[in-house]
């Protein structure tokens, strides 16, 4: 039984349970979008006095932030008390694909030689974490959502926006993966 | 205490997002390499569900359970801001492997450095507003 909560969870238990989330947002009267709060960040941070865009009522938003502090403490429960006790089940072709490009696969949820705190002052790890971390914020407040708020609850309401936006993240990542992770790596 | 149901439905998305491997840098690039299946079954099982969660409440007109109406507002048209906007979020996605989601539950994760990335995030989401004036949408 601890078996069926400590592997990875298959895809057609993880999607479906993803839309039980946004479905529970709404009806406890929110919605599902994360990047809103990144937003709300900056207008905590008095962002709203000198620009109008971040002048709006963040206390509203509140709920949201209480959801992304839920979702911090989600991860850590899930680390601590039922971690996969196998390597991450990734496809071959992957694995073989980012040796070439010099990225070893560790079999944990990603590369440690990226994600730690020394290698901010590396070329490819400040990229990774800081540059790529900007783009995101960047771009998901121009496209007006992120994958929670376009890819879920935009396409499920049908939204023709969300899915040109959705179409623009895949264009990126593509051309991320593809074209510069050859000049990155 | 009208936060806690918020508290806890965030909780059960971080362990849905860790279990499922989605907060994966490593699964990330799977995705955008075509190699496996795993993130097209969770997105699409998740838009399957979500659009009969959400035509159902629509058609339904239920009232959340704070006593107010459950709306859904239109998106307004535009194809530059969706593109341009979408595509940049696109490469952050595939460089750092983390949409917002993902950064804060692999915060909990352990990976504490994800406090950096989150804080370039809320950075650029500053930048946007400072040239937002100035960008087509």
């Amino acid at each position: 039984m601890i078996e069926l909560l400590t592997q990875a969870w298959p895809w057609y238990v993880s999607g479906p349970l993803i839309a039980l989330i946004m479905f529970a947002l709404l009806v406890a009267g929110g919605n599902f979008g994360v990047s809103s709060t990144l937003r709300s960040f900056c207008s905590i941070g008095g962002a709203g006095k000198s620009i109008e865009f971040f002048d709006f009522d963040w206390k509203a938003q509140i709920w949201n932030i209480v959801f992304v502090i839920g979702a911090i403490i989600g991860g850590f429960i899930a680390q601590t008390f039922i971690p996969n006790p196998e390597p991450l089940a990734l496809s071959s072709s992957t694995i073989n694909d980012l040796a070439a490009l010099g990225i070893p696969f560790s079999g944990g949820l990603a590369p440690e030689t990226l994600f730690k705190w020394s290698s901010l002052f590396t070329f490819q790890g400040f990229l990774v974490l800081v540059v790529g971390g900007f783009l995101v914020g960047f771009g998901t407040r121009w496209a007006g959502g992120c994958t929670s708020g376009h890819a879920i609850s935009g396409l499920s309401n049908l939204q023709v926006p969300s899915l040109i936006a959705v179409i623009g993240f895949f264009l990126g990542g593509l051309f991320m993966t593809f074209i510069l992770f050859q000049l990155i790596f | 205490m009208k936060y806690l149901k918020y508290l806890l439905i965030g909780i059960a998305f971080g362990i849905v997002m860790t279990k499922s491997e989605a907060i994966s840098w490593y699964r990330i690039q799977e995705m955008f390499r075509f190699q496996a299946f795993h993130m097209y079954g969770i997105i699409g099982s998740a838009l399957a569900v979500g659009i009969a969660l959400t035509q159902w409440l629509k058609r339904s007109a239920k009232t959340a359970i704070d006593g107010n109406p459950i709306t859904f507002q239109d998106k307004q048209f535009s194809i530059s801001r969706y593109l341009f906007g979408g595509f940049i979020f696109g490469l952050g996605w595939a460089l750092s492997g983390a949409c917002p989601g993902p950064m804060y539950t692999l915060l909990g994760n352990g990976f504490s450095v994800f406090i950096v990335v989150i804080l370039s995030a809320i950075f650029g989401t500053f930048v946007y507003g400072l040239l937002r004036p100035y960008l087509p949408h």
